[in-house]
């Protein structure tokens, strides 16, 4: 039997070990990122390498020393790099003397038969028709289960009285989740988390909201971004970020296959600051700031890892998108040397900043989108 | 009637045509930077047969280099910092600055991502910029795609068919003619016309065309080189067909076309073993090149070829970097006199 493993990215390997695990194969689930897995990240890979490169091939090697032998990940069409991370992870490991299979699925909209062909790799186990499609609903399931507590937890977590609370309705959420057994437990599992959630105790009033773009990686793992949403729900402050998980597999695997680059709304607001697709999420980053200034946010955080090319472009591009629509704006360079200390002071000074521009606008009493969203 | 009311009606847009038409010619500046040092017999060429009045903006200096890094965010490239110092250098003094949207030339491959984005950066970055004439270059879509591009440049300038149709061809041979001397052996961005093949030590720097040709940037090592008794060859010395060869050699194509064209050389020089090592020159923080430069690092292994990577910043000293160059040339010439000596 293959043992198999991916890359550790927030939850989503709950959804990808239950899927693999049905299709027949041995899974090792990754690690959680430590400071281990980026110690072997930044002693093998190169030194420019950019930070979510690091910890997948950090990852890498701690599964193979766990015994995998088949490594899954995605590929990608470029222009950025992410596309060929494989190529060269496959190489630097083969270098280092592991013995492995790397199956790199590519978005299906190039290479279709390609893609049949790897995931056929995958299926071990005769399946019907029938329970392809109960796998495949029930990760799904998961999948947008999993983004819901995760938005439940933003949504809650400024408004708590008692600091962590919401983390820990969090973490036992996820664990419910990934507990799942069938399809139908997750009703309850819903009921159960949105409950949870309500019987945090709270506050009321109307928090500074900053919405995150960036980098999809960064975004999305919480060790590699230092724990940003946490730290700046603990300040008192709603974060909402561009991406999450579902969207991203349903614009990356679906749009794909109908030659439909990106999300469609981000494009058309980045239009006139940016108009070209350049790989990576540097445009979406542009068109997600826009669409969170016409719902009446306060601030943009962008994270990017350091060298990421296309989020350097929306680098140069986001102050000038910022001040027109009269957002804060910092930006955080991320990397295996940010510090969760210097970070959370600069995360101060920023709500800081944003708090008495409020004061000074007097917006306080004018209750925006968000507000009535949220209530 | 009144004549003269007649004469003062005439809009004032038709007095700027019947300028461009007739004598006062439009000053189209083109900054000396990123492709520039790819494709400038083309650029210049047309422009100059199309009669307009071609500005190059002056070779890098320490000042235009702190124009740039005044006007850009610290993690870009130093290409990318160059670039802006460039336009700064030349807006004030020329009615246009061509800024290429470079998003590709072939079907393969396309262009590091803030090539693609280079307009848009610019536009952000310098806020005084008001003189862009930003041409989107995609040659992927058709055959023609560059003549539609040069007929479209002509028409806004209020040139003739004729005249742009002539302007293209005369860019184009001027294009051949600049490939060609590279094939004979010659560096002509350099003006480096020939060098002398008996030279006891070859070596192939490869690199991006505007980190190896900008002699401020890149320290002038090649010259250095040259002067060490090294015969140099560069990517665009080596044939394309030869370089196409090695297309197969990678499990999937790089994306980027320059890229590409820096690693099929490395793997061309590889089998032909006609060079004593490669250097790699890069700049610091460039994002394509993490992945070129150790896929080359590895492959250099596998194949025993002496390879010593160059990485370059705003910062880069000469002295550390002539004792590398030094150290690397005195290395491949015992390596060389310890083999013959082995064979006699
Ligand atoms: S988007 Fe940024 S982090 Fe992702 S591969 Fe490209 S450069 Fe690296
Ligand atoms: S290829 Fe490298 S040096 Fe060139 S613009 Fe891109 S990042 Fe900069």
């Amino acid at each position: 039997m293959k043992k198999v493993s991916f890359p550790y990215m927030g939850t989503s390997y709950i959804p990808f070990e239950r899927l693999l695990k049905d299709f027949g194969n041995k899974v090792i689930v990754p690690p959680r990122p430590t400071e281990e897995t980026i110690s072997y990240g930044t002693k093998y890979a190169p030194e420019f390498a950019c930070y979510p490169f690091k910890i997948v091939l950090g990852t890498y090697v701690q599964v193979l020393e766990a015994g995998a032998d088949t490594l899954v990940s995605s590929g990608g069409v470029g222009p950025c790099r992410a596309g060929l991370y494989t190529a060269l992870q496959e190489k630097i490991l083969q270098e280092l003397g592991y013995e492995f299979e790397m199956i790199t699925l590519e978005p299906p909209g190039r290479h279709f038969r390609d893609l049949l062909q790897n995931i056929k790799k995958l299926i071990n186990t005769r399946l019907t028709l029938r329970d392809y499609i109960s796998i495949s609903r029930f990760a799904w399931k998961q999948l947008v289960l999993l983004d819901k507590v995760e938005r439940l937890s933003h949504k809650t977590r400024p408004l708590e009285i008692n600091k962590g609370d919401s983390t820990r309705a969090y973490k036992k959420c996820v664990e419910m989740i990934a507990g799942a057994e069938k399809y139908v437990d997750f009703k309850e599992i819903e009921r159960e988390s949105e409950l949870l959630y309500e019987a945090v105790e709270k506050r009321d009033y109307d928090p500074l909201k900053i919405g995150i773009v960036g980098e999809i990686y960064v975004l999305m793992e919480p060790f590699s971004n230092l724990e940003i949403e946490e730290m700046l729900g603990e300040l008192g402050v709603y974060v909402e970020r561009s991406m999450f998980l579902s969207e991203y597999t349903i614009s990356n695997a679906v749009m794909d296959l109908f030659h439909m680059a990106g999300e469609r709304d981000a494009k058309k607001m980045a239009a006139p600051y940016f108009k070209e697709m350049c790989g990576g999420h540097g445009r979406e980053s542009v068109g997600n700031s826009v669409i969170f200034a016409k719902r009446g946010f306060d601030g943009i955080i962008q994270l990017s890892p350091f060298t990421c090319i296309p989020e350097i472009v929306a680098k140069s591009i986001l102050p000038k998108v910022c001040k027109e629509h009269g957002l804060g704006f910092l930006t955080i360079s991320l990397d295996e040397q940010t510090g969760k200390e210097g970070l959370r002071t600069r995360l101060e000074a920023f709500v800081d900043l944003l708090m008495a521009k409020r004061k000074k606008a007097g917006t306080l009493t004018v209750k925006s989108q968000v507000a009535k969203e949220m209530a | 009637m009144n004549t003269n009311a007649g004469i003062i009606k005439i809009p004032v847009e038709m007095y700027y045509m019947i300028a461009v038409r007739g004598e006062i010619e439009v000053k189209i500046g083109i900054p000396r930077a990123l492709a520039y040092y790819a494709y400038y017999p083309f650029l210049t060429t047309f422009f100059e047969k199309l009669g307009l009045e071609v500005v190059v903006s002056d070779e890098t200096t320490k000042e235009i280099m702190d124009m740039g890094i005044e006007d850009t965010i610290t993690d870009a490239c130093v290409p990318i910092k160059l670039f802006h110092g460039h336009v700064r250098n030349l807006m004030d003094r020329v009615d246009y600055v061509l800024v290429p949207r470079l998003v590709s030339i072939n079907r393969e491959a396309t262009f590091c991502p803030k090539f693609l984005g280079l307009p848009d950066m610019l536009s952000c970055s310098i806020s005084k910029f008001k003189n862009m004439l930003e041409v989107r270059i995609d040659l992927k879509k058709s055959r023609f795609e560059l003549f539609m591009i040069c007929m479209r440049l002509a028409r806004k300038f209020k040139k003739g068919f004729f005249l742009a149709y002539n302007a293209y061809l005369r860019a184009l041979l001027s294009f051949k003619n600049y490939t060609h001397q590279f094939l004979q052996g010659g560096i002509p961005p350099l003006g480096i016309l020939g060098q002398k093949k008996n030279n006891p030590i070859h070596l192939a720097v490869v690199g991006y065309p505007y980190m190896l040709y900008d002699p401020y940037l890149s320290l002038d090592l090649i010259k250095k080189l040259i002067s060490m008794g090294v015969y140099v060859v560069t990517p665009e010395m080596l044939c394309e067909r030869d370089k196409k060869k090695q297309a197969s050699k990678l499990k999937k194509t790089l994306f980027w076309t320059f890229s590409n064209e820096v690693i099929r050389s490395a793997y061309c020089l590889f089998e032909n073993r006609t060079v004593d090592g490669i250097i790699h020159v890069t700049a610091f923080g460039c994002g394509p090149d993490f992945i070129v430069d150790k896929l080359m690092e590895i492959d250099a292994k596998r194949y025993k070829m002496p390879y010593l990577n160059i990485t370059l910043d705003e910062h880069t000293g000469q002295e550390g970097l002539n004792t590398r160059l030094e150290a690397f040339v005195d290395m491949l010439k015992i390596k060389k006199a310890k083999k013959e000596a082995a064979l006699a």
